[in-house]
């Protein structure tokens, strides 16, 4: 148990006498643990008496139609750009370790530049992004014939602005995330990949990836639960995302508080299963790495919630 | 008439100014096990990484089997080789690293697959059971299912020997393979190595095993510099050096 191994006593390396090493008292500690139960129970207590919170109005939304929707949203716009974020990340990644210093050059603009403006800004930005091009098209560049030409209104809904200003900053974030990850593999590996005749590609893909994945999966699951969080801001461009539906319902039945705990609740509903679907992820990648797994699911739950720890 | 295995005509490379290879010439007929030694910074790895064109050199010819390495000569004038033929020479020559660089995310079975299933194309069962043979020939069958984090040194260097067999080389180079071993575990490697070398592979090895190089090697190196200072078989050159630097390389690690 860890519990003795954090025991003063214990340093003697093969004592037999192990088991029975009394372990002091520490009243600090309990009395620590006292006092955070007090205050949980007290919150708890005060939150669910308070008359001002209306829960029937929660428990009457927390299932609504309209919120669920905006729930579904919420989900298919964080897996969506976290999904091209990562997709453009690992691209300008490569592009930053690349020979050619157009390629580097390019990337570097990128990062600075939307690593550099407030993702808000960037939000408003491609939601009016009409006003600077009212046409795109296809056609020869640099002022040629154009083939076939889309209005940008009609193209550039609030959902695909959202998703544009969302994954185009992710991407950003998560270049620098497997820009490290890449960093942190032996370039042995890669020395070996191609003694054996592999192409850079595939030198890529199945030896330097996989290794990086470990480095890059947990910020990852980081960037994707606070994705989930940040897909709210779309509630500025008519999202039509959690955050902006409940809101519209509270504008008409002035239940602010309510609708705000119906949609944090979910919040917490999609950030929990984002978290144990990331411990599983981790687990995958780390494979061959075993001094470094992360321990179990169970362990690392009960390990939150012992609060005294001792178990002596 | 076979061409030799190696031939190196003149062989120069520098990192920026400073130069490491020096003009290396060097013969070595099939079958052969030459061993290389040389104090640290003579240029041995170089030379090796050289051979399956790791790196580039600035002047010279490499010749393996007959066929020029990492370039094709067209009207007179040298052009690097087309990537995928690059490879393919790659794919020929098998190389051994001092700290092994085997893949950690895959097992010593997956490590001795990659080059077949990635390299060769060969459908994964094919492969799989390639391997299996393989991993008995190092005397790991019953570690096929390891990480290389789950075994020691001696044994990921076997596995390592084995994945580059996987590729049917027809050259082998080793550099260093039992320098960053503890030594109770070299034994085993060069045990490998020797078995190797009897089965009729060419071999380049870079040691400071000079038991080895003696009871296997048919060749003895000796660079310093970026030249090769001597050369010639291993007993005369270690008991009766005629240079005075190999004398003094000798005197310290023998
Ligand atoms: N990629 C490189 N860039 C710059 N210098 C290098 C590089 N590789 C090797 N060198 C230098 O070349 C010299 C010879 O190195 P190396 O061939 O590794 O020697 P050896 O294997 O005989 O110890 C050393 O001085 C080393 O620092
Ligand atoms: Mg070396």
């Amino acid at each position: 148990m860890d519990a003795t191994a954090t025991g003063p006593a214990s340093a003697g390396p093969a004592a037999p006498e192990a088991n029975r090493i009394s372990h002091p008292l520490r009243p600090g500690r309990w009395l620590a643990a006292g006092v955070t139960a007090l205050v949980l129970a007290w919150l708890a207590w005060t939150i669910a008496i308070n008359p001002n919170l209306h829960w029937d109005i929660v428990v009457k939304y927390q299932f609504d139609r309209v919120i669920l929707e905006g729930l579904w949203v919420t989900v298919q716009l964080t897996v969506a750009s976290m999904a091209i974020g990562v997709v453009l990340g690992v691209v300008v990644a490569l592009m930053q370790v690349s020979d050619s210093r157009v390629l580097r050059a390019g990337a570097m603009a990128y990062v600075w530049f939307f690593r550099g403006t407030p993702l808000l800004v960037q939000l408003i930005f491609w939601f009016n992004i009409a006003l600077i091009f009212p046409e795109v098209g296809l056609g020869v560049p640099f002022g040629g014939p154009k083939l076939m030409t889309w209005e940008t209104n009609t193209l550039v809904t609030g959902f695909v602005a959202a998703l544009l200003g969302l994954s185009i900053n992710e991407g950003a974030y998560m270049s620098e995330i497997v820009r490290a990850g890449l960093r942190a593999v032996d370039p042995g590996q890669q020395e070996a990949a191609a003694a054996l005749g592999m192409s850079r590609m595939k030198i890529m893909r199945r030896v330097v990836l996989p290794q990086a994945m470990r480095i890059i999966v947990p910020p990852t699951g980081n960037q994707f639960i606070s994705m989930l969080k940040t897909t709210s801001l779309v509630s500025v461009i008519a999202g039509a995302d959690l955050l902006t539906v409940a809101q519209r319902l509270y504008l008409t039945n002035f239940e602010v508080i309510a609708l705000l705990i119906v949609a944090s609740l979910w919040y917490l509903v999609l950030t929990t299963v984002a978290s144990i679907g990331q411990y599983y992820l981790e687990r995958r990648f780390s494979r061959g790495f075993g001094a470094t797994a992360p321990g179990t699911l169970r362990g690392r739950i009960t390990r939150n919630l012992r609060f005294t720890g001792s178990a002596g | 008439m076979t061409p030799p295995m190696v031939q190196c005509r003149s062989l120069r490379k520098s990192f920026g100014r400073l130069e490491v290879l020096r003009g290396i010439d060097l013969t070595i007929e099939r079958g052969r096990v030459v061993c290389v030694v040389g104090p640290s910074g003579s240029g041995k790895s170089t030379l090796l990484r050289c051979l399956n064109h790791l790196e580039e050199p600035q002047a010279g010819r490499v010749y393996v089997d007959g066929e020029l390495i990492g370039y094709e000569e067209r009207g007179g004038r040298l052009r690097p080789l087309p990537d995928a033929r690059l490879r393919r020479q790659r794919e020929s020559i098998g190389m051994v690293f001092q700290r092994f660089h085997l893949f950690p995310h895959r097992t010593a079975l997956e490590n001795v697959m990659e080059g077949l299933v990635a390299v060769k194309g060969v459908p994964a069962a094919a492969a799989r059971r390639r391997a299996a043979d393989l991993l008995e020939r190092v005397g790991l069958a019953d570690r096929a299912h390891h990480y290389p984090a789950q075994l020691s040194g001696g044994q990921q260097q076997r596995v390592a020997i084995a994945r580059s067999l996987a590729m049917s080389p027809k050259l082998m180079l080793f550099d260093e393979p039992t320098s960053a071993l503890d030594p109770e575990l070299v034994g085993e490697v060069l045990e490998v190595m020797k078995d190797l070398a009897a089965s009729g592979m060419t071999m380049i090895v870079v040691t400071h095993e000079m038991g080895f190089a003696r009871e296997v090697g048919d060749h003895l190196v000796f660079m310093d510099e970026g030249l090769i200072v001597e050369q010639g078989p291993p007993r005369e050159v270690l008991a009766a050096p005629r240079h005075d630097r190999t004398r003094a390389f000798l005197s310290k690690v023998l």
